[in-house]
């Protein structure tokens, strides 16, 4: 059989078409990623020796036991997801502005320009932008620079000294950590935002305004909640991309443990896999909560 | 307040004004400050301002072998998962683009877990899986977690793209007598091409500066991501990093801002004059 005569083959029975297509790309899925996901899962059911600190490979709860048993990994997942809150709020609050200008004011050139300049920090490295932030917050770094002569190192040294957030300075401070999981995540809550504005039509605008509602009036009750699936959009990016991250923890911050750290320890030098599994079992747990919800405020329609 | 009193369509307020101006601003800070980093003759301290500049550094990392043999690592490893990216992206668009079966939203949210999900997860599955299967660390590892990712970018482009393209074309085609392998060379593919070019751009940069997943997978290669996050915590070295930084920036942009100009979409020329 000829290629030209396989491909109308092909065409007139969609359903083998279909099946040439997926197979590839679902042999892979299927193996290496589902695969790895369902391994990962076994793991967390294994358990380890205390005394040989070798795998025991047989079935037990006894290392998801020591995950809600101990207060120490309690404090760490309520850090986590406090943080990861946090965050997700802040981006939203410093993303409106830019989203709304860039949808609704900026034109040609402005709007080009606006687009691309978020999107070119998105994409730049993201190890080069921590690193970035530690040579930022660092004790004799630019912040401090900047705070002194604009004469406010007194009120960075109040802020560093409120207990539970500071730190000896901000490259090792929550408010330090807090900064750069905002900064490296901004742009994922820009970009949804941005395009659920863009889709408002404007004669709502003018209906609203026809109607008496002050500008104000207007954004409150037409404009936002016409954005909130894009934010709902972005916040799951900015809520996930948090909880799992171990890089930002590990070179900004205090000395608290975050999941991904939690992970990232226990499967290396702890070498405890089992836990290391479980504990990466949260954030897939609290996503997929998260998504649940943000379902219901139309996030996947935004996407 | 963010809103003017009376309504202005075009015209903000200059709270919000300001807001859009300095959270752009604040964007791009820390991307100058590296490059700034990089020429500054203190090789101790992070101390601001540099006390002066020089080119000293460039000349001290391209001397340096480690960090030539992690940066054709990591090529080679953005390279060859691209490559499986942009087959398996491609292929797993074209499925679902158009058609309609039951598994197929199942389907959609498979292609797109490997980012829905924190990178770690992805990471730690794969040594998992590859603890059980008893396998070594190697580039193979770290190709097949990167192209796992990589399918995701391709597929997301390349759907979008397809999404986008009438389907009367190719019905078209083929009642004017094209066969199938025509139609794909005439009409499909000549629409696909930059969405697919873009879609392996992204990809590429995207694997050349992955950590996350990397440092599960990699065992005891290293590539330049772990080189970089390796020296973070070695003072030492620190000019040289700052340089390594200002060479991973460059290599990323160029095919991100090449898939930017790839994908525009047509509008945007007619509002961009």
């Amino acid at each position: 059989m000829t290629v030209r005569a396989a491909s109308t083959f092909f065409y007139r029975r969609p359903n083998w078409y279909l099946c040439l297509l997926l197979v590839p790309p679902l042999l892979w899925f299927g193996t290496v990623y589902l695969g790895s996901l369902f391994a990962l899962l076994a793991q967390s059911f294994y358990s380890i020796d205390d005394f040989t600190a070798q795998i025991v490979r047989e079935p037990t709860l006894a290392t998801y036991r020591q995950l809600v048993t101990q207060p120490a990994n309690i404090d760490i997942v309520l850090r986590t997801l406090t943080m990861a809150i946090a965050v997700t709020l802040a981006c939203a609050v410093i993303a409106l502005p830019i989203a709304t200008y860039m949808a609704r004011y900026a034109r040609g050139r402005m709007k080009a320009f606006f687009y691309v300049g978020v999107m070119l920090p998105m994409w730049t490295s993201y190890l080069v932008k921590v690193y970035a932030w530690r040579l930022l917050l660092a004790k004799e770094g630019i912040i401090a620079w900047a705070t002194a002569k604009l004469g406010l190192t007194g009120l960075l040294e109040a802020a560093l000294a409120t207990p539970g957030i500071g730190g000896p300075s901000l490259s090792s401070s929550y408010i330090g950590m807090f900064i750069v999981f905002v900064y490296m995540w901004l742009p994922f809550m820009i970009l949804p935002m941005a395009a659920a504005l863009e889709r408002v039509p404007g004669s709502l605008l003018q209906a609203s305004a026809d109607l008496g509602a002050r500008p104000s009036q207007t954004f409150r009750n037409v404009v936002l909640p016409l954005a909130i699936p894009g934010i709902a959009a972005g916040s799951v990016f900015t809520f996930s991309l948090t909880l799992g991250d171990y890089i930002i923890p590990s070179v900004v911050g205090a000395p608290g443990y975050f999941i991904g750290m939690m992970v990232y320890v226990q499967q290396g030098t702890a070498g405890n896999i089992p836990l290391a599994a479980a504990f990466s079992v949260v954030p897939i747990v609290l996503i997929f909560v998260y998504l649940g919800l943000a379902k219901r405020f139309g996030a996947f329609d935004a996407l | 307040m963010l809103f003017d009193k009376r309504y202005r369509p075009d015209k903000p307020s200059w709270l919000m004004r300001l807001g859009a101006f300095a959270g752009l601003a604040f964007m791009h800070v820390p991307v100058f400050i590296i490059i700034l980093y990089a020429f500054t003759t203190e090789d101790r301290t992070y101390q601001f301002p540099p006390p002066g500049l020089t080119l000293h550094w460039f000349e001290v990392a391209f001397g340096r072998d480690d960090i030539w043999q992690s940066l054709s690592l990591s090529l080679g490893v953005a390279a060859c998962a691209t490559a499986i990216a942009l087959v398996l992206g491609t292929f797993a668009a074209f499925a679902l683009a158009r058609a309609k079966f039951a598994a197929k939203d199942s389907l959609t949210v498979l292609f797109v877990l490997p980012i829905a999900l924190p990178g770690i997860i992805t990471g730690i599955a794969l040594l998992a899986a590859m603890k059980m299967a008893r396998l070594d660390a190697s580039f193979i590892t770290i190709v097949a977690g990167h192209a796992t990712f990589c399918t995701v970018i391709i597929y997301n482009n390349v759907i979008a793209r397809l999404r986008r393209l009438p389907p009367s074309w190719v019905e078209a085609s083929m009642d004017l007598g094209a066969d199938g392998l025509q139609t794909l060379r005439y009409v499909l593919l000549p629409q696909v091409a930059t969405a697919f070019l873009a879609g392996g751009m992204l990809a590429f940069a995207l694997s050349f500066d992955e950590i996350i997943v990397t440092i599960f997978t990699a065992g005891k290669e290293r590539t330049l991501p772990i080189w970089f996050f390796n020296e973070l915590f070695r003072p030492r070295d620190r000019p040289v990093t700052n340089v390594v930084a200002v060479i991973v920036i460059a290599v990323t942009l160029i095919p991100i801002v090449l898939a930017y100009y790839l994908t525009r979409p047509d509008d945007e020329h007619e509002t961009a004059r």
